[in-house]
């Protein structure tokens, strides 16, 4: 039986393909962040708006919703007298709905980021730019 | 007072240590110390990271000053948790990208100003010594409760236990240490605490709040060990042995309703039933007011409530122990998920001290005439369920206590010993430099604590919060999220919020709150000294644009960058 003739050997040297890599000529957007040109610091200034933007939206409606408070309660006492389930309605809230209100928060806030941080990331990957 | 408690304390502090010696034999390199090589899992790090949080002042001083302020206390906890929030939203991804090991790194790495590096190491040696006080003193308080020992001696044992866990092993092992502290805290309130709930419905659910205020539930005796003015709410037949209204007294009297002058060590006894009297010194609540938010008739108040949310909500995010924490994600998108998972475990746990708080008041009113208000976490178990499993309840809470302190103080005194060792004593940054520091980090707030017994454990943390608010929390915010910051922008914003905070929290354990206006605004500073922080901050570098860093537009992408994209 004949032998097949092999394949010609290749080099592979690792370095070499990691440098190939970051100088994806397919992967334009990568390339204006890593030299860091007028067009890749507005992607990154684009990116950075975004999150902050999420980041104070979220904080606006948590100081609305618990930083309201000792204001609602100064200015309509009747409501502080309100009971609910036998229990005082700014104990209520105060004592156990914050804890749930501020976890939520923060868990609508790590969605937001990631999804933020996914879309830039796939700009970056565009090999069509 | 409880038989297990001392065991259960010598316990938790011999497994620390034994938890400690073990990390000792995985810590090797400086690395390893300082941040656990950050390979710490996100489980394992939100666990230490609400293991860490969770101080003599959550464990033990919200249910106190529940017990005292009722409803408005009710707010350290919420800002407590909430500082969390805005530490997720503001800062945990970007500063862990920054790749920076302490504070004083990060203004080296965003603004490259080795003056402004002094500075920072400066505030966090205050931030972490002021810290570190309290939880000592907490310790001290609770051993001298429990057992009836010196002071110091409590002081002495966490001081000395926390300072050679620290230096021996290092952060490596006080990350397995914290983690199984938050576990114990959590058991230790919420065991305890579904004991009390069942005892207070099998009672016949008392009214927690008594048109009347609170009446002892038992015969009690009380002993006041400073002079007072006590006021009747109604006639009560007392034994009283020492002085009252001046004149030397040892028997049964008939007290009429109204004020009473009481002297030094003089002892009550009460029978069942009888209304607790409120102390002046104390300034018990009136029963509404403690029922009900805010004393709506003065400015005061509100002021003094939003002080305490802004400082809090922001102070969290410029803790040092809680910052060095984040170095030990592997990436920005863990250091996120991190935090969310700290908040629900730090949430969960602030569900507890409130119902001490309330229990308290039905079944240890006597706290609320000594003063010790701090110490209703430790005696609740015993004086309402009692007999051998509330003396067993006790031995536990007094274990969660007294982790409480370990791991605060463990965490506070390695960010601490970190700054110090490579910031101020100058070492170059080997094993045995960091260990040195360990001891001198841990030595100066022993001696403090020692020498300063009686301050108030809540209140010297709250400001602590607020110094940390009014000075690295605009420097966080703004470095990570405002390109036009500059190191004199920064450095002027951290002298003037953070020595205004300062000032005032000298003013303030001085000259023991001002009166009026004045004490309202030096003892709950963060309202004023934070917005000054950030306006100082920001026009200072508006006015010094063209000293902008030239590497701003590289640390930004470094900061904000996501990390899949291995940039």
């Amino acid at each position: 039986m004949a032998a097949e003739q092999p394949a010609q050997r290749v080099r592979v040297v690792l370095a070499d393909v990691a440098r190939a890599r970051s100088a994806e000529p397919t992967e334009p957007a990568r390339v204006e962040l890593e030299e860091q040109s007028p067009i890749g610091e507005a992607l990154v200034r684009g990116l950075v708006r975004a999150q902050l933007a999420a980041a104070v939206r979220l904080a606006t409606v948590v100081a609305v919703a618990l930083g309201g408070l000792p204001l609602l309660f100064a200015f309509a006492p009747a409501l502080a007298r309100f009971r609910l389930f036998g229990v005082a309605l700014p104990w209520l809230l105060l004592g156990v709905v914050a804890y749930p209100l501020l976890f939520v928060t923060g868990a609508v806030y790590v969605y937001l980021a990631e999804r933020n941080e996914q879309e830039f990331t796939d700009l970056i990957e565009r090999r069509d730019l | 007072m409880s038989t297990y408690a001392l065991p259960a304390i010598v316990a938790v502090t011999l497994v620390t240590v034994g938890i400690g010696l073990y990390g000792l034999r995985l810590a090797r390199t400086t690395s390893d110390f300082l941040v656990a090589s950050r390979m710490v899992s996100p489980t394992w790090n939100a666990a230490a990271i609400g293991g860490e949080y969770l101080s003599a002042a959550s464990f033990l001083g919200v249910a106190g000053l529940v017990l005292k302020h009722g409803v408005d206390a009710l707010w350290y906890p919420v800002g407590f948790a909430a500082g969390y929030l805005a530490l997720l939203l503001f800062v945990a991804a970007p500063l862990r990208r920054s790749g920076a090991f302490t504070l004083p790194d990060f203004c080296e790495v965003r603004l490259g100003s080795r003056r402004l590096r002094k500075l920072a190491t400066a505030f966090v040696l205050f931030i972490g010594w002021l810290y570190l006080v309290p939880q000592l003193q907490g310790a001290g308080l609770t051993l001298q409760t429990i057992t009836g020992a010196p002071y110091a001696l409590g002081a002495l044992i966490v001081g000395t236990v926390v300072t050679l866990n620290v230096a021996l092993g290092g952060m490596r092992s006080i990350t397995f240490v914290q983690a199984f502290q938050y576990w114990l805290k959590l058991t230790a309130l919420a065991v305890p605490v579904t004991f009390l709930v069942l005892h207070w419905q099998a009672d016949g659910r008392p009214e927690l709040s008594a048109p009347t205020g609170p009446t002892f539930p038992a015969a009690t005796t009380v002993t006041v060990e400073h002079a007072a003015t006590l006021t009747f709410t109604e006639p009560s037949t007392v034994v009283v042995h020492g002085t009252l209204d001046g004149s030397t007294v040892d028997g049964s009297l008939e007290l009429p309703l109204g004020v009473h002058q009481i002297g030094d060590g003089t002892r009550l006894d009460f029978a069942a039933g009888t209304s607790v009297p409120r102390v002046d010194a104390v300034a018990a609540e009136t029963p509404l007011d403690w029922l009900l938010p805010g004393e709506q008739d003065d400015a005061e108040g509100v002021f003094a409530t939003y002080s305490l949310i802004i400082g809090t909500f922001l102070g969290t995010m410029g803790l040092p122990h809680v910052l060095v924490r984040f170095y030990t994600n592997p990436n920005g998108a863990a250091a996120r998920r991190t935090t969310l998972a700290v908040l629900g475990l730090v949430g969960a746990f602030y569900l507890l001290p409130t119902l001490y708080g309330v229990l308290g008041r039905i079944y240890t009113p006597q706290l609320l005439m000594t003063g010790q208000t701090d110490a209703v976490v430790l005696l609740l178990p015993g004086a309402a369920v009692g007999g051998l499993a509330g003396q067993l309840l006790g031995a536990l809470v007094a274990a969660g206590a007294f982790a409480a302190f370990l791991s605060t103080s463990s965490g506070l005194l390695t960010s601490v010993a970190g700054v110090l060792s490579t910031d101020v004593l100058g070492g170059n940054g080997s094993v045995r430099d960091f260990r040195r520091s360990a001891l001198v980090a841990g030595v100066v707030p022993l001696v403090l604590a020692l020498r300063i017994p009686d301050l108030d454990v809540s209140q010297v943390v709250g400001l602590a919060f607020a110094v940390a608010a009014s000075s690295f929390c605009p420097l966080l915010v703004l470095g990570i999220w405002w390109r036009g910051l500059t190191a004199i922008g920064a450095a002027a914003g951290v002298l003037v919020g953070g020595g205004a905070s300062v000032a005032a929290v000298l003013v303030t354990l001085v000259a023991n709150p001002l009166p009026g206006w004045l004490g309202t605004v030096t003892a709950q500073p963060a309202a004023w000294t934070v917005p000054l922080a950030f306006f100082v901050m920001v026009t200072v570098s508006m006015a010094t644009r063209h000293r902008l860093p030239a590497s701003v537009s590289a640390t930004m992408l470094r900061l904000h960058a996501p990390d899949a994209l291995r940039l």
